[in-house]
């Protein structure tokens, strides 16, 4: 790099960065502050960073409104069903495209890149029409089913690049050893993908964690709710009750945080994998 | 042959969730369908008066336009502006990468009931912001003006995302000799950044150009949770008037004609934008060289 470049200009560099990141880390900041706070306090200007006295009763007043124990119980369902179906059928359908040698390959591989591209509201009404025929109607298997059905493109093709890159000898070598390809696949390939199908189950809980269009079109009994169906129920009843809206919020946040700053690593590298070859 | 064995859950899945619906849906796009009753078929019924006798319909595409247009090109250039700093930080670029990433992580429900509350015209953190320095905030999400840039605005707080985290890598795979190259010929920052960055990274740029067309023509969840479309239906975006038009009225073939208009309109642009990319988009013929 050029040693030239002057202290100001990093001076400047450091001061933008900060801006930026304060910029961003604000509204967390925001949450957690409305979230204990009285209405006296919220409505005030200009408004108060550290509330006077920290109201812990907010939290107990969501668990009175609103079933979250409930809620948490049907997401923790959907989303562990979910990566369970993904990581598992992505990964042989990534193993069907990497290694393994068979007609109508390359085509097929084509059409699932094109699915990428679909816009899932053209699938939508039928699939719908279809789950009503099932009678899966307020029922997690709308959201649960499909997931073991292929594991979404992305995935597949995240996967693939990263058999890929494992060199061929290994799999050969298992295979002159009278290997089954199955064994392969569950001995060999899957311990080795490990960081990949991380990067998958990471991106995967993310997704289901905050999925909406799918619980609000297929669960319409309260009883069967996930969290963010749960929480935009929840805005349409508490209209200015800003300080338990934030409660909530954060409530469903937590896990989302924690598996982010565990994991960071893992979603990292699935960006960097697949979306640099362009 | 065990290929398609080990394929099948996807080949299954494709011609069930894929295929059968794409068929099914251009098939009620010709129908009046109610889920009831069996699909009465009309012909091109339903295009016909989408395209000719609803105010709506073309309310909505100018909204998804709106959006799309003014959303992609502020959030491609937040994340590679971004990116550049983060790329220029010597030391502590790991920590800002971090911070930078975290508001990408709230999505969907979560950060549209967190900016309901700071776009709050009296009591969200913005406007009383802006009061602190004597400016008188808008309405945002109340006023049909400010809506949508108020939309834009929110999705501009998580462009530290994997956006940038792609534009990040590939700013560091650009051959440090090329920035030696400009230098010689006396170049300065704006030149290294217009003859050899710019061309370098045009195929991650253009890649997420087209990706988030498509992804701003569905823009949904932001729209359902904060403004159910309104006010004056100024937020009334492609998605949620064909959901409105689906699971509250029931009008499946008039949805399904909707679906299949997004389709072909995501299609044609695009390839409008792959025939415009060959202009401005540099690919190295041998990556190694």
């Amino acid at each position: 790099m050029n040693r030239r470049r002057g202290r100001w200009s990093s001076v400047v560099l450091y001061a933008v960065l900060t801006v930026f990141g304060l910029l961003f880390l604000i509204p967390f900041v925001w949450i957690l502050s409305t979230s204990l706070k009285g209405n006296e306090q919220i409505f005030t200007i200009p408004p108060e960073w550290i509330p006077s006295r920290f109201r812990w009763e907010n939290y107990a007043e969501v668990f009175r409104r609103m079933p979250v124990l409930l809620y948490l119980k049907n997401s923790v369902i959907v989303t562990v069903l979910q990566m369970i179906g993904i990581v598992g059928s992505s990964s042989l359908v990534a193993y069907a495209f990497a290694i393994l040698r068979w007609p109508g390959r390359n085509m097929l591989f084509g059409v699932l890149l094109a699915t990428m591209m679909l816009p899932m509201q053209v699938t939508m009404i039928p699939v719908f029409v279809l789950f009503k025929q099932f009678g899966w109607l307020d029922t997690f298997k709308p959201l649960v089913v499909p997931a073991f059905l292929g594991g979404g493109a992305f995935n597949i093709f995240l996967l693939r690049q990263f058999f890929l890159g494992i060199p061929r000898e290994i799999a050969d070598a298992a295979r002159i050893d009278g290997c089954s390809e199955f064994r392969i696949y569950w001995n060999i390939m899957i311990p080795l993908a490990k960081p990949a199908l991380a990067t998958v189950a990471i991106m995967t809980f993310m997704f289901s964690w905050n999925d909406f269009l799918g619980p609000l079109i297929y669960l319409s009994e309260k009883e069967k709710s996930t969290l963010a169906l749960g929480l935009s129920m929840f805005v349409g009843q508490q209209t200015n009750e800003w300080a338990l809206l934030m409660a909530s919020s954060l409530l469903m946040l937590i896990p989302m945080i924690a598996i982010f700053f565990f994991f960071q690593k893992y979603i990292i590298q699935g960006f960097t994998m697949t979306g640099i070859k362009g | 042959m065990l290929g398609f064995v080990f394929a099948s859950p996807w080949i299954i899945g494709f011609l069930v969730f894929g295929l059968y619906p794409m068929v099914m849906s251009f098939y009620f796009s010709m129908c009046r369908y109610d889920v009831l009753r069996i699909p009465q078929f009309i012909g091109l019924g339903n295009y016909d008066t989408l395209l000719l006798r609803d105010p709506y319909f073309w309310t909505a595409v100018g909204n998804t336009l709106y959006y799309t247009f003014v959303r992609t090109p502020l959030c491609i250039a937040g994340s590679l502006f971004l990116a550049i700093l983060i790329n220029r930080a010597t030391t502590g670029a790991r920590i800002y990468r971090t911070v930078f990433f975290l508001p990408s992580i709230i999505t969907g429900v979560v950060v549209s009931v967190l900016w309901l509350w700071l776009l709050n015209p009296q009591y969200g953190l913005i406007n009383s912001t802006l009061q602190l320095i004597g400016i008188e905030g808008p309405l945002w999400l109340q006023s049909p003006e400010w809506s949508k840039p108020s939309l834009v605005l929110m999705s501009l707080w998580s462009i530290g995302g994997g956006r940038m985290i792609v534009f990040l890598a590939a700013l560091q795979s650009v051959p440090p000799h090329l920035y030696e190259v400009v230098e010689l010929d006396g170049g300065g920052a704006w030149q290294k950044f217009r003859h050899v960055t710019l061309p370098m990274i045009s195929p991650v740029l253009f890649l997420w150009v087209v990706l988030e067309v498509i992804f701003s023509l569905q823009v949904f969840t932001e729209a359902y949770v904060m403004t159910k479309g309104g006010p004056l239906n100024s937020t009334l975006f492609y998605n949620l008037y064909l959901y409105y038009k689906a699971f509250d009225d029931f009008d499946m073939g008039y949805a399904s004609a909707l679906a299949w208009l997004l389709l072909l309109f995501s299609v044609l642009v695009t390839f409008v934008q792959f025939r415009l990319g060959k202009r401005w988009v540099y690919y190295e013929a041998d990556p190694r060289g």
